[in-house]
């Protein structure tokens, strides 16, 4: 028994050395925060539509926006990248920071930030140019290539990372508006991954697609959060539960609870929550 | 957690509700079947024996249907939390009332086999109280599974080790009976998994505890309970009638 005593500061010895997140020690929290959210609040003209989110996304794990419509999860993933700033009326306050670093400061240029973290939306959209120049725009206005040679290992590493090569290798001049809704998709998320991002936001990925084409997103996901941080917003519960470490439930504009997944599907703390993942909510 | 609201969809609501009726209805059955097996035994009668022991198909029928309706709903749900907690404690408390009907069963078989003998009054006696016991235990804590009274099921988590400590008395007091009298020996083996089976259905009325309070809190219980039954590991020693 002594022994065992003797053990234990040895193995606390060698625990990483990540500053404790707020929400306590957790799975998906033992890794490094990547995206930190204190107090944002934003409003569209007078209307406020976020409140007082504070939240944490970690590196190499999958954080899923859950809630009702309206409820303000992808206004709060538009802010992730400044997507709002193009909104005119769109004001956001608060502090949102990548890597220890404030997103919305001064010299921050929004697009660069947006090559740092990329987004994935709702419907395909593809550029109406050929599978291959897709994926090579982004890393041409980035300048990441030199070479023509470059390039092509660029396009078919990403394509490859995307889980759609082998599907389009021999086609790679057609146009990708001519893919499949599932495989467009997957050219999105190359074409987004190009340039080598360290977060991917992805707004509803797999509500336009057939469950086939989801799963095969999903399976990309699990691969892709080995090097990235995944924010994901989703309509389906299913989705969050089977794809994220970490859940976050919104609604009205405010964050009510966020835990490690299986905490939220099967034991939520707050009773809207539970009301939320039940199909309990009037 | 609080109380929970409706459902959006009737039909979930509907499921779930049938699927609580359904436990209840196992466990009004489970009770009789225990009941009357106690009786059968007390009043040596291989009638009411017979009847029990047919009445247990009955709790298999209906273990069977909700086996059948928990795996329909969590392929056609996705239940969620709270949801996804009732139909895994119906799951477990179904398998619990089922085994707890098979003890029920047995100890009704038993009392067919020592019709003729002759009992001694002191050890019915000791049984009896027994099977009153586990009886009200078992009927505690459905009532707390009805109620999802979390408290009341722990209540009933704790109380389990007086059953055990009478299945200890009552083992050694078989013991004494069987070494006076080699002619006891019989008998008093059937009393002994008689007994045996109603300290099994205090285990199983515990497990639903704990499934009651998981429903409810969402967590296991994290108390150690006392574990009363130490026949396991009581020596046996013949010396006395040995002469």
């Amino acid at each position: 028994m002594e022994a065992k005593v003797d053990e234990q500061p040895a193995v606390r010895v060698q625990a990483p050395t990540v500053p404790k997140p707020r929400e306590g020690k957790t799975a998906a929290s033992q890794h490094e925060l990547k995206m930190g959210a204190r107090d944002v609040n934003l409003w569209y003209g007078a209307k406020q539509a976020l409140f007082d989110v504070n939240l944490e996304m970690f590196d190499q794990s999958v954080t899923a926006l859950i809630g009702p419509s309206g409820c303000g999860k992808s206004t709060f993933l538009r802010c992730l990248n400044r997507m709002n700033d193009v909104i005119d009326i769109c004001r956001v306050q608060g502090d949102i920071r990548l890597d220890g670093e404030d997103i919305y400061a001064p010299q921050v240029d929004p697009v660069q930030l947006r090559a740092r973290v990329g987004m994935v939306f709702q419907k395909p959209n593809p550029f109406p140019k050929s599978i291959f120049e897709n994926v090579a725009y982004a890393p041409r206005i980035h300048g990441l290539c030199s070479t023509k040679a470059e390039m092509e290992e660029v396009v078919v590493k990403s394509l490859t990372k995307a889980g759609l090569f082998e599907e389009v290798k021999d086609r790679l001049d057609e146009p990708g508006t001519g893919l499949s809704g599932g495989q467009q998709q997957r050219l999105c998320i190359a074409r987004a991954i190009s340039v080598n991002p360290e977060v991917l936001l992805m707004d509803e990925p797999c509500s336009a697609l057939d469950p086939i084409a989801t799963a095969k997103i999903e399976t990309l996901m699990d691969e892709l959060r080995e090097s990235l941080c995944i924010v994901i917003v989703t309509h389906s519960m299913q989705q969050a539960a089977r794809v994220s470490q970490r859940t976050a439930f919104f609604h009205l504009g405010k964050l009510v609870e966020v835990d490690e997944t299986p905490k939220i599907f099967t034991n939520p703390t707050d009773q809207r929550t539970q009301d939320y993942v039940t199909g309990r909510f009037g | 957690m609080e109380q929970q609201h409706e459902h959006i969809v009737r039909s979930y609501e509907e499921e779930l509700s049938l699927l609580n009726n359904k436990i209840a209805k196992m466990g009004g059955l489970a009770e009789q079947v225990l009941g009357q097996s106690f009786e059968a035994l007390e009043r040596r009668d291989p009638e009411l024996a017979a009847a029990t022991i047919n009445e247990d198909e009955e709790i298999d029928e209906l273990q069977r249907e909700i086996e059948e309706q928990a795996v329909v709903m969590i392929a056609r749900r996705q239940p969620m939390a709270y949801d996804l907690r009732q139909i895994m404690a119906a799951l477990r408390i179904s398998t619990d009332l089922e085994r707890i009907g098979d003890l029920g069963k047995n100890i009704a078989k038993r009392a067919v086999a020592v019709v003729s003998e002759q009992q001694p009054k002191q050890l019915m006696l000791g049984l009896k109280h027994m099977g009153e016991l586990s009886l009200g235990q078992l009927k505690e804590v459905l009532d707390a599974f009805i109620e999802r009274d979390a408290d009341r099921a722990l209540a009933v988590w704790y109380k389990d080790e007086e059953i055990d400590a009478m299945y200890n008395s009552l083992f050694r007091e078989l013991l004494t009976y069987m070494m006076e009298d080699p002619r006891n020996i019989g008998l008093c083996t059937h009393l002994l998994f008689g007994a045996k089976n109603i300290e099994r259905v205090g285990d199983h009325a515990t497990n639903i505890a704990e499934t009651v309070f998981y429903l409810v809190h969402g967590r296991a219980i994290t108390d150690q309970r006392p574990k009363g039954d130490t026949t396991a590991s009581t020596p046996v020693s013949l010396k006395r009638t040995a002469v």
